[in-house]
């Protein structure tokens, strides 16, 4: 009994366990990674991100594919940035502290739970055939926006209450009015939480298929759009077509999508961890 | 009688249920220093924070009584906040400067205002500074951030902020807590400068401040004023019991 309660057993069997649980998390993050740039890494070439796909995808580039994805993340932007930094202003600094405003926070946080397949079907159903957009640009980014719209949303409130009370109480102290306060004395320090928040919520967003699938993504488009009423294609779409749709594919062609999928990701993801901690460095109260 | 610059009759003033203060009256005359002196939670800093109304901001506040600026309620309905606030500054305890630059946080108040053109900010600024005694400390620097200031130059910042926006009476709630004495005797005297454009209401645990700086004092204690009058009489030959006791380190 004595043995079995040793406390310095305890402790290593509690440390291994906790070990066990993180390589346990670790690990397959490193085994995708690993897969995807390993398979992938030898397709890619600058043919491979600039041309565009020739014999029904079976060879030639994902430059389309790319493009779209992009400019889908750019309508993303447009579109959620300022309704999700105006409502999370409205809802953080102006609204009254009522059942309402309870009952719309709760909302807004379980959209963000909402899966991405019902967006898909919502995007569908609103924007390619109610609002008439058709299959588009148009329709996807609205789509993806309204996606991103509950995490963009939190972090905005989150950064702008994590703004310290004073600069509110200086600002009007000197008469300012509340606009005045929010516009020069707390969005300017709530902009560096607000930009990360959104970041990454927009490389969930280029990564995403489910919304897309409905509303914009074509499933061989060897050519440019010309407008944002035009379809695209787009990285993730494109890998599930390339993975399920299309037979004989090199499995190479695949991995090298994938792999530009994940860069994509990582990148924005470093941008918005690279601008965090840039302002991290500059803030001081 | 001459009438004050500040006329506070018959203040109450609550938080939700709780009591703050009680029938307030005092008389605050222009351009002198006014201190408010009593222990922690007697209500000092509710007091001041009435006079430029910044005790709106805190939900369940309700006032009752008048108080007058130059002859005007500033709870009556038609009263302006935000022309109130101009004429009304506040320094606060701690230095809260902006985390933005010297410049910038001088500009702050005249820009919001529309005090001044983008070309006749700079003189605002060293004016504000001058009349504060940081221009030439600081001349050289004014992109720098703020931050990188001493808590007394912070905290002369945050005057020269105020001063910027013209206001015609400074509150300063505790404005030398945060500092050490020879930054406090530095406050203290450019509150005996700005005596003579400004009036000046100071709440202060500090009775030996309260002694230099004022000229009139009044004494406060759970929400009631115990007592009111020049500096000198207050500190030296006071009316009530209680004020003695407080004054002479006895309380409590």
């Amino acid at each position: 009994m004595n043995q079995l309660m040793n406390p310095r057993r305890t402790e290593k069997i509690v440390f291994f366990f906790l070990l066990l649980s993180t390589l346990v998390v670790v690990l397959p993050v490193i085994l995708v990674v690993g897969i995807i740039v390993v398979r992938g890494s030898s397709v890619l070439s600058w043919e491979f991100l600039t041309a565009l796909p020739r014999m029904g995808m079976k060879a030639g580039g994902i430059f389309p594919a790319i493009f779209g994805t992009f400019c889908l993340v750019v309508g993303t932007v447009v579109f959620a940035l300022p309704v999700g930094i105006f409502s999370a202003i409205y809802l953080s600094e102006y609204s009254k502290r009522g059942r309402l405003t309870r009952l719309i926070e709760l909302a807004i946080v379980n959209l963000a739970g909402v899966p991405s397949v019902v967006y898909g079907l919502f995007g569908l159903g609103f924007f390619v055939v109610f609002l008439n957009f058709g299959a588009s640009i148009l329709a996807g980014s609205l789509t993806l926006a309204v996606m991103s719209l509950p995490v963009i949303i939190t972090a905005s409130r989150e950064a702008l209450q994590a703004v310290p009370k004073s600069f509110r109480e200086v600002s009007y102290s000197l008469g300012a009015t509340k606009w005045q306060t929010i516009r020069h004395a707390v969005l300017p320090h709530a902009l560096p939480g607000i930009l990360t928040g959104t970041i990454l919520s927009l490389s969930r967003a280029a990564g995403e298929t489910a919304p897309i699938l409905f509303t914009v993504a074509a499933f061989y488009l060897p050519k440019l759009p010309k407008s944002v009423f035009d379809q695209a294609m787009a990285l993730p779409y494109h890998l599930y077509v390339l993975s399920t749709q299309v037979p004989n594919v090199k499995l190479e062609l695949q991995y090298g999508t994938a792999l530009v999928l994940v860069a994509l990701a990582v990148l924005m993801n470093i941008v918005g961890i690279v601008i965090r901690s840039y302002f991290r460095t500059k803030k001081q109260w | 009688m001459v009438e004050g610059k500040i006329e506070i009759r018959g203040l109450n003033f609550y938080y939700g249920t709780f009591q703050a203060l009680q029938d307030v009256t005092l008389r605050i005359r222009e351009r002198e220093i006014t201190a408010i002196i009593g222990p922690s939670g007697c209500g000092k800093s509710t007091l001041l924070r009435c006079l430029n109304r910044m005790n709106d901001l805190i939900k369940g506040a309700r006032i009752e009584g008048s108080v007058k600026i130059d002859g005007e309620d500033i709870y009556g309905s038609s009263v302006d906040l935000i022309r109130l606030r101009k004429k009304v500054g506040m320094v606060f305890q701690r230095p809260n400067p902006f985390p933005i630059s010297i410049f910038d946080n001088i500009a702050y108040g005249p820009a919001i205002h529309h005090l001044a053109s983008k070309q006749a900010l700079p003189d605002i600024v060293e004016r504000s500074l001058r009349a504060v005694g940081l221009w030439d400390e600081l001349k050289d620097r004014l992109s720098g951030s703020a931050l990188m200031l001493s808590g007394e130059q912070q905290q002369r910042l945050c005057i020269a902020r105020l001063i910027a926006v013209e206001p015609e009476i400074l509150l300063m709630d505790e404005p030398c807590s945060a500092l050490d004495p020879v930054a406090t005797a530095k406050i203290e005297k450019l509150m005996l400068e700005l005596k003579c454009r400004y009036t000046i209401v100071i709440v202060t645990h500090n009775m030996q401040q309260a002694a230099r700086v004022s000229d009139w004092a009044a004494y406060l204690y759970l929400g009631k004023l115990i007592e009111f009058g020049e500096t000198k009489m207050l500190f030296t030959t006071p009316k009530k019991r209680e004020t003695e006791d407080y004054i002479t380190g006895r309380f409590g």
